[in-house]
């Protein structure tokens, strides 16, 4: 017994000897500093044929559908805009967001192979990409959908996908003949990412019909694809005859097709999974921020900001609308996305209801990027979170 | 018609041990196994249009092409090593812990408890804490089980076994509940540990890598010369030698176990410190099987078990590369280790075991029977 204890205390010893040992070392990895820019950018141009592009994917564009499909028809896009060739993108796909050292290794490899830039597309890679933004002062991570940057080579890129929200707000609150509206989301109000799209969404709503309700079910995932399902069904048979959607799969569109009324996708084109179901889609088209961002590193312009766009640069759109739409939708949807690009309206103007009988903002003012990206913690009037 | 029934009694195809090989039989049974493997991977790339030679190629480059490329292999090589090490003293014992996972996870939970909510202690001093509780988590983990297999005779590759699951649940529980992030709204995780809860680099890889060849090195001396290491190999060979002999069976099992997931334990805490730099769900990662694979082909040898861990290490690492390299889809290399694996682990069986034929008409054959019995006395 004796000689076990000293076997593990022993082993303790050194280890600890060790850490103290090498404590100093490790600290010096993260000093080196890429300030060296002259004016413009903070990294040198890199030619165009010798530029590298990383790509880190949660699950396999191969599904043809969804979040990450839309990610790399950004990626495509981006290639094409440019003219790089196949082997200038390296793409690692299915990767875990709940395995750190995965997502770590990814990175990682995408440096090895020589990329000046890598795009780590999901939300749960945020603090790897910290982590290795700062061992690596080189190479530029750019992190998509979170919140965290170092504003020199760990940017964060995101985009108003209220708009496009809101817009398809007046397609569904022209459709509605129970004045019923469901609204399967992720998150509610709790993340503002979620509770401003459903905002943006029901203020659409309240725009062309003040008597619909937009009826919220929580899922707490990003990905849950039976429970995405059952909460569109839920809601239906609680009378919503238009489902709109803020998770990853189709299946809120797929349930509404089954159940015979209509919705509103999210993220790529879903009138390809439900036909005779979808409205229209909320879309992103990443290629408008990847082949910008690129841009920057091969003209050497790179900046470190982070990218914050809107349907103005492109990254956000609203599909084409199926023709059962109302009559009217065309035109009042036109006439908004005007106001929206020519700047005098944007969705969050002036004092708003909420839901809870509180006003938020001012007369004449507009919430600000960042209030909209962090601060958005109520519903408008006309939400019910079920 | 009555004489033919009597006579197929005996299977046409059936399994028994093999004499002892020499090792040089056996290395080359094994290099039979690995080309084997090579030759049906290579089909099975030439089929989906890829050369197997420049594939194959690049799996070994892919592992050492850059410093960069090294570390991630020796990375990846720490958490299997250790836990290889640790399962190993309870198969040397014959006490089927396949519960290696778990105990990592454990081990993972046990350490992250200090890194989280008391890391405002020195680090070295914070560091040695959390390896201790990893080691008492994976412990404790892991003698649960062989507490039950003492008292009541429980099944302890079940038992092992289901206790993985429930380890990863708490993880999952505490992820969703008690230890979530609360700067994080959007995600459910636990916090990543500051700066004083993670282990620090040592030629650019954390230093699991010093703390595996430490164990390494004990591990070593605890089978080969220790009073301990005798009282294993006597119980692995047989528990009536060791009853007899006067040892007291249930008290080195329960000893054992609890260093085999107290070992188990440690690669958790090393890749939670040093490579997570948080709890996830993902800390095990299926080390604790492949950890079992590997502790196997190594035949429960430590020298083996770094040499073997190593090549495992280069094979994930390199099938890693190809997917990025060439497109592969990440089920493509999945598939390829696997049909490696395959082959490499039948390999292994063939040392121990040989197939036998009925033989025409010749009832004597049945007196083989009994060696079959010896290979799964427990």
């Amino acid at each position: 017994m004796r000689k076990k204890i000293l076997s593990v205390i022993l082993a303790a010893s050194m280890i600890a000897a060790c850490l103290t040992g090498c404590g100093g070392a490790a600290a010096t990895t993260g000093t080196a500093d890429a300030s060296a820019g002259s004016g413009a950018g903070l990294f040198p141009a890199v030619p165009k044929d010798q530029i590298k592009v990383g790509v880190i994917h949660i699950t396999d564009p191969a599904e043809g559908s969804g979040y990450t499909y839309t990610h790399d028809l950004g990626i495509q896009g981006m290639q094409k805009n440019l003219g790089l060739a196949d082997n200038q993108i390296i793409r690692k796909n299915n990767t875990d967001d709940g395995d750190p050292t995965a997502i770590e290794n990814a990175i990682l490899e995408c440096i090895e192979e020589g990329c000046q830039i890598i795009f780590a597309t999901s939300y749960g890679y945020m603090d790897t990409c910290e982590k290795v933004a700062t061992e690596y002062p080189d190479v530029i991570i750019s992190h998509g959908t979170g919140y965290k940057s170092n504003g020199k080579n760990f940017n964060n890129y995101f985009g108003r996908i209220y708009q496009a929200r809101y817009l398809s707000g007046i397609a569904a609150g022209l459709k509605t003949e129970s004045n019923k509206i469901g609204y399967v989301s992720a998150f509610g109000k709790t993340l503002s990412e979620t509770g401003g799209g459903i905002d943006a969404f029901a203020m659409g709503v309240e725009s062309v019909n003040p008597d619909a309700t937009v009826y919220v079910k929580v899922t707490n995932s990003w990905y849950d694809p039976e429970g995405e399902a059952q909460a569109a069904q839920a809601l239906i048979s609680d009378g919503c005859d238009v489902i709109a959607q803020h998770c990853d799969t189709p299946n809120p569109q797929l349930a509404a097709e089954e159940a015979g009324v209509y919705g509103v996708g999210y993220n790529s084109d879903m009138s390809k999974d439900a036909p005779k179901a979808v409205l229209c889609s909320v879309m992103w088209d990443w290629s408008a921020y990847y082949t910008w961002a690129v841009e920057q590193v091969i003209n050497g312009t790179w900046t470190g900001e982070n990218y914050y766009g809107g349907m103005k640069e492109g990254l956000v759109t609203l599909s084409d609308l199926a023709d059962f739409n109302d009559p009217e939708a065309a035109a009042k949807i036109e006439e908004a996305r005007k106001k929206m690009l020519d700047g005098s309206f944007n969705v969050f103007d002036g004092e708003i209801e909420t839901n809870d009988g509180q006003i938020v903002g001012t007369k004449g003012g507009t919430l600000d990027d960042a209030t909209i990206q962090g601060g958005i913690d109520w519903y408008y009037k006309n939400v019910v979170e079920k | 018609m009555s004489e033919k029934n009597t006579t197929h009694k005996e299977p046409f195809l059936r399994v028994s041990k093999r004499k002892e090989l020499t090792p040089r039989q056996s290395f080359g049974l094994k290099m039979i196994s690995l080309l084997l493997a090579l030759i049906a991977g290579g089909i099975f790339l030439a089929v989906l249009g890829y050369n197997p030679f420049v594939i194959y190629g690049t799996i070994i480059t892919g592992a050492f092409r850059s410093t960069l490329a090294v570390q991630g292999t020796v990375k990846i090589m720490i958490p299997l090593f250790i836990s290889a090490l640790g399962v190993t003293l309870a198969y040397k014992m014959q006490f089927w812990n396949i519960g290696a996972e778990g105990q990592i996870i454990m081990g993972a939970i046990f350490a992250s408890y200090f890194g989280l909510f008391h890391d405002n202690w020195p680090r070295p001093l914070l560091l040695l804490v959390m390896f201790i509780a990893a080691m008492i988590g994976g412990g404790l983990w892991a003698i649960l089980p062989a507490i039950f297999k003492n008292k009541w005779n429980t099944n302890e590759t079940l038992f092992t076994l289901m206790l993985n699951y429930i380890a990863l649940h708490i993880i999952a529980f505490l992820r969703d509940g008690p230890w979530r992030d609360p700067a994080n709204p959007g995600f459910a995780k636990i916090a990543t540990f500051t700066e004083n809860a993670t282990l620090p680099k040592l030629f650019g890889v954390h230093i699991g890598w010093v703390i595996a060849l430490i164990l390494f090195v004990l591990v070593y001396i605890y089978l080969k010369y220790t009073k301990h290491g005798y009282e294993i190999t006597v119980i692995g060979g047989s528990k009536a030698t060791a009853n007899y002999a006067g040892m007291n069976v249930k008290k080195i099992v329960l000893r054992t176990i609890f260093l085999s997931g107290a070992i188990c334990g440690i690669a958790g805490f090393s890749n939670a410190a040093g490579s997570d730099l948080t709890l996830a769900t993902g800390v095990a990662g299926g080390v604790g099987f492949t950890a079992i694979i590997v502790a196997w082909l190594a035949d429960l040898n430590p020298v083996g078990i770094l040499i073997v861990s190593f090549l495992f290490a280069i094979l994930d690492k390199g099938s890693s590369v190809i997917q990025s390299a060439y497109g592969l889809s990440t089920d493509c290399s999945d598939v390829l280790e696997g049909i490696i694996l395959f082959f490499v682990i039948a390999g292994g069986f063939f040392v121990r075991y040989k197939f036998v034929m009925r033989k025409k008409k010749s009832p004597e054959a049945t007196s083989e029977a009994p060696d079959m019995k010896g290979g799964e006395a427990a």
